[in-house]
């Protein structure tokens, strides 16, 4: 990008400003790659640069979602939310605040719960990621899953994938052994729809239940 | 042959119809369709809260790998729909987004890049250089209150004797602040279009298909049949997905210059700018009253935050007309306009402002009286609407009052504050009555029943949350005599027939309304074709009717309004809300530690949905009680908390168990259902509750809100 900073002292100031196009039209002269700087400018022009960037700009990485192993190549700043919803088409983590600060995106990353929007994906690389689309066991759901239906834990929905994946890690973790624990442990996922009382009875009752989850 | 129902349905706690889909991921918002080609959106918001821009410089942006187009006020493809005019027909500056160099707030898009992956137009908008003429800016409501002007919507109103407060014995008099609030659905507000010729479909977060398809149709100047608009699950809304919005409109905008696909997200921060906020209001209430509680006069006047570029209004005067039988009202209301976004309808818009200050006074008078906020209330109970001199078609409040004290424990109330102690805990105890218009607007249904004996419904109604296709499944189970399970309900389509949009608590009193009589209809139809009486035919006959008819399915679509009832009758949903808290005595920190919502809503279709609704709004008061306040820095005119982070909507750990009861007695006038609304009355007069248990904790009156541990201590 354009904020790759060529090390050599003689670059203009323009050249730091610049664009990477600008930046490989006269890089390239600075470091002599043995292409004719015409046919450089030419290929800048026809947008094969962007290209050629393309491909060092990113990063190949492998990672297994829902027990599915994907390889992707990445570029450094995708987040793994980003990854998941619009690269892999895994839309049932949600994005509602895009810094942490919600919970809607979480997931698991090796079996522990992670907010997806504060992790680049490149950082995944050989991890296991599971999604609220990969917690049913095929038509069987979840018994956290089902426990949201029975006790109505939401209205419209959107921040749910991310209270149920927490709920589960939550019971995991150990944390769900009573209402205020629940409460204390859960604060991280936020509804605004206010169905707060209902999720936490549904992840006290599986939790309960003594059910493996 | 299908099951036949021995009941009603109606009432039954049933799961939600795509509780499943929601459970699973399986359910698509707006932002979630897998669209080929497609491009991604950033709007660059401005910097500044009032003034001109003077240049801006996009080309570094243009030149980022990636980027298709930029769009600024400079390029801005025109909209035949648009009014290029400065200054629009009510006399204010035309706000129209990309429309002109003016900066009105803070915030304000400034321009708009499209590129072929969202991280590279997330950068190619850091690249953007705008650069302004500031002029000077008001965005404080308190310093501009000599700014205040009558706006032409919610006017001044009088019974009786002028400021008759002033006359009675026992009098209180206060300033209530309620600091902006932000809708904050946890989706954010998206919009995603493509162009297909001269036809344009749109993805959107609204809570109307059919007035957003109408505002695209007006501005891109197109017929109906050329704009379709799909929002079938939306992430929540709470009024702020009530109106077209410029950054869809920009949207749209950008589709048609690049020729591809284009979807926008705004982010978390724009939330807080571009889809509006309940709006800060400054209330002044005075109360008089005999020495034995009787209500000699009412004055409620109010102050509340406009744009420059629009009047908006918050009806919070409203409510003081006639929740209590005062002889003697008097209200008034004034608008200040600031350099601020557009303010915009949030759950119980009016009443939920109102019902603080009224509800907050009249427990101040109560101690005054020495007598029970409960008590008090029931002294000035209106057994009538004084307002319109109508009766009420149903009203259960006194109903309420007795089963949430009941419920809550108000007989461990001390009317002493600070005289209750659970540990090192101060325990108060407080009530809040809330009351919402109920409406009912026209909508239509097509109904249809297949020969294998399902039935569909189609409506372009929406649903932000509060379950809308599983009530009317049920409705239309009740209608048919038919399983549930029969039975599936479409909304969010603008294809589909008419309705108006998820507002004002009037969902399933229109649209219910309509599922109904098409249900009806469609059982007249079959009578018709089998000459059979309606006591001879049996949800058990309809599919061999069909068959005989050798018909492949039977559809009918049926409209449905209201008569002249508004005329004869004042219709309102009732709430009395009650609370107990813990204060901490060194602290400060306040806990709600018990909640109970008693609400008198008519006929509840669905207790396990409509028990959420309350709840949900439950949260909201302690939200805007207890923790929520947009915070603006007056010097640069910018909110200074505009993330979750920052600005606190209510978690896990701030809620506790809460009750929510329900009178479930039909409204005999408004619907057939016998429903009324639930949706605003659930918020409404819940935060005065909390206002008034604190008060009764600590003796510490806290008038401005959020009440915070440092205002307690």
């Amino acid at each position: 990008m354009a904020s790759k900073k060529p090390d050599n002292a003689t670059v203009s100031d323009e050249l730091l400003n610049g664009t990477r196009r600008d930046f490989l039209k006269q890089s390239s002269v600075l470091t002599a790659i043995t292409l004719a700087p015409t046919g450089l400018v030419k290929a800048a022009e026809s947008g094969l640069d962007e290209k050629i960037a393309a491909v060092f700009e990113k990063i190949p990485v492998s990672l297994t979602v829902n027990g599915v192993k994907h390889d992707v190549s990445v570029e450094p700043r995708v987040t793994l939310l980003d990854l998941l919803r619009e690269q892999l088409h895994l839309t049932g983590t949600k994005k509602g605040c895009d810094r942490g600060q919600c919970g809607a995106c979480t997931v698991h990353v090796d079996g522990k719960r992670v907010n997806s929007c504060l992790s680049l994906a490149v950082m995944h690389d050989g991890h296991h990621i599971t999604t609220i689309e990969g917690l049913a066991n095929g038509d069987e759901l979840h018994p956290l899953q089902e426990a949201f239906i029975k006790h109505d834990g939401f209205q419209c929905g959107y921040c749910t994938p991310g209270q149920i994946m927490s709920g589960v890690a939550c019971i995991r973790e150990g944390h769900a052994n009573t209402e205020s624990n629940i409460r204390e442990y859960m604060s991280g996922n936020i509804c605004r729809c206010g169905a707060y009382p209902n999720i936490v009875k549904a992840i006290y009752e599986v939790s309960k239940g003594g059910q493996k989850v | 042959m299908e099951k036949e129902l021995k009941k009603s349905v109606i009432g039954e706690p049933m799961d939600r119809v795509d509780g499943r889909l929601k459970v699973t991921g399986a359910a698509t918002y707006s932002a979630e369709f897998n669209i080929p080609n497609l491009t991604y959106a950033v709007l660059v918001s401005g910097t500044i809260a009032s003034g001109t821009i003077t240049a801006i410089d996009t080309r570094a942006a243009e030149r980022a790998p990636g980027v298709l187009t930029i769009i600024t006020h400079l390029n801005a493809p025109q909209l035949a729909g648009y009014q290029a005019s400065a200054i629009a027909a009510n006399g204010k500056p035309n706000y129209r987004v990309f429309g002109g160099d003016k900066i009105f707030f803070n915030g304000q898009p400034v321009a708009m890049v499209v590129a072929d992956t969202f991280e590279r137009a997330t950068y190619a908008a850091s690249l953007v250089k705008a650069t302004y003429q500031k002029d000077e800016h008001k965005t404080s409501l308190e310093d501009n209150l000599a700014n205040a002007i009558s706006p032409s919507r919610g006017k001044d109103y009088q019974r009786g004797a002028i400021d008759a407060y002033k006359t009675a014995p026992v009098q209180v008099e206060q300033t209530y602040m309620l600091p902006t609030e932000v809708h904050s659905p946890m989706e954010l507000h998206n919009t995603t279009a493509m162009w297909d010729g001269d036809k344009v479909t749109v993805y959107t977060k609204s809570q109307g298909v059919k007035a957003t398809q109408q505002s695209i149709m007006n501005t891109f100047k197109l017929t109906d049949d050329k704009v379709q608009v799909n929002s079938r699950f939306v992430g929540g809304a709470f009024g702020s997905a009530l109106r077209t919005w410029p950054h869809e409109i920009a949207t749209v905008m950008a589709a048609k210059k690049v020729g591809r696909p284009v979807k926008l997200l705004l982010t978390r921060e724009q939330q807080f700018t571009m889809v509006g906020y309940r709006p800060k209001t400054i209330q002044k209430i005075g109360l008089g009253a005999t020495a034995d509680g009787q209500l000699v006069g009412i004055t409620h006047e109010s102050y509340s935050q406009s744009s420059v570029f629009e009047e908006f209004t918050e009806g919070s005067n409203n409510v003081s007309r006639f929740l209590y039988a005062s002889p003697n009202v008097t209200t008034r209301y004034k608008i200040i306009p600031l350099n601020v976004g557009a303010p915009a309808p949030m759950r119980g818009p009016g009443e939920a402002t109102g019902a603080y200050a009224i509800e907050s006074a009249l427990d101040e008078l109560s101690y005054k009286l020495n007598i029970d906020p409960i008590a008090l209330r029931l002294k000035n109970y209106a057994e009538n609407d004084p307002e319109r001199n109508l009766p009420y078609s149903s009203k259960y409040l006194k109903e309420c009052y007795s089963i949430g004290a009941e419920k809550i424990g108000w007989s461990n109330r001390s009317q002493t504050p600070g005289a209750v102690k659970e540990g090192d805990w101060l325990v108060g105890y407080g009530i809040g009555c809330g009351v919402f218009g109920a409406h009912r607007g026209r909508a239509t249904a097509k109904i249809r029943i297949n020969a294998d004996g399902n039935v569909n419904i189609q409506c372009a109604t929406a649903d932000i949350g509060p379950g809308t296709a599983t009530s009317m499944v049920l409705i239309a189970s009740d209608a048919l005599g038919m399983p549930t399970d029969k039975i599936t309900f479409e909304l969010g389509n603008s294809a589909f027939p008419q309705a108006g949009q998820q507002g004002g608590s009037s969902t399933v009193s229109s649209v219910g309304s309509a599922v109904h009589d098409a249900s009806l209809a469609l059982k007249k139809k079959l009578m018709e074709l089998s000459g059979k009486t309606e006591s001879d035919l049996s949800p058990g006959n309809y599919t061999d009717i069909i068959k005989q008819q050798n018909l492949p399915y039977l559809e009918i679509t049926q409209g449905s309004q209201g008569g002249d009832e508004g005329s004869k009758y004042s219709m309102y949903s009732f709430s009395a809300h009650f609370c107990k808290v813990h204060v901490h005595s060194v602290t400060g920190q306040v806990k709600v530690v018990k909640a109970v919502a008693v609400v008198d809503a008519g006929t509840i279709i669905n207790h396990k949905t409509a028990g959420s609704q309350m709840i949900g709004g439950v949260v909201g008061g302690i939200g805007m009680a207890l923790t929520e306040e947009a915070l603006f820095d007056d010097r640069y005119g910018r909110y200074i908390n505009g993330n979750f982070a920052d600005y606190h909507v209510p978690v896990h750990a701030d809620v506790p168990d809460i009750e929510a009861v329900f009178i479930d007695k039909p409204d005999p006038v408004l619907n057939p259902m016998g429903t009324k609304g639930i949706g605003e009355i659930s918020i409404i007069g819940f935060a005065p509750a909390i206002a008034n248990a604190v008060y009764n904790a600590t003796g510490k009156r806290v008038r401005e809100m959020p009440i915070t541990p440092d205002k307690l201590i």
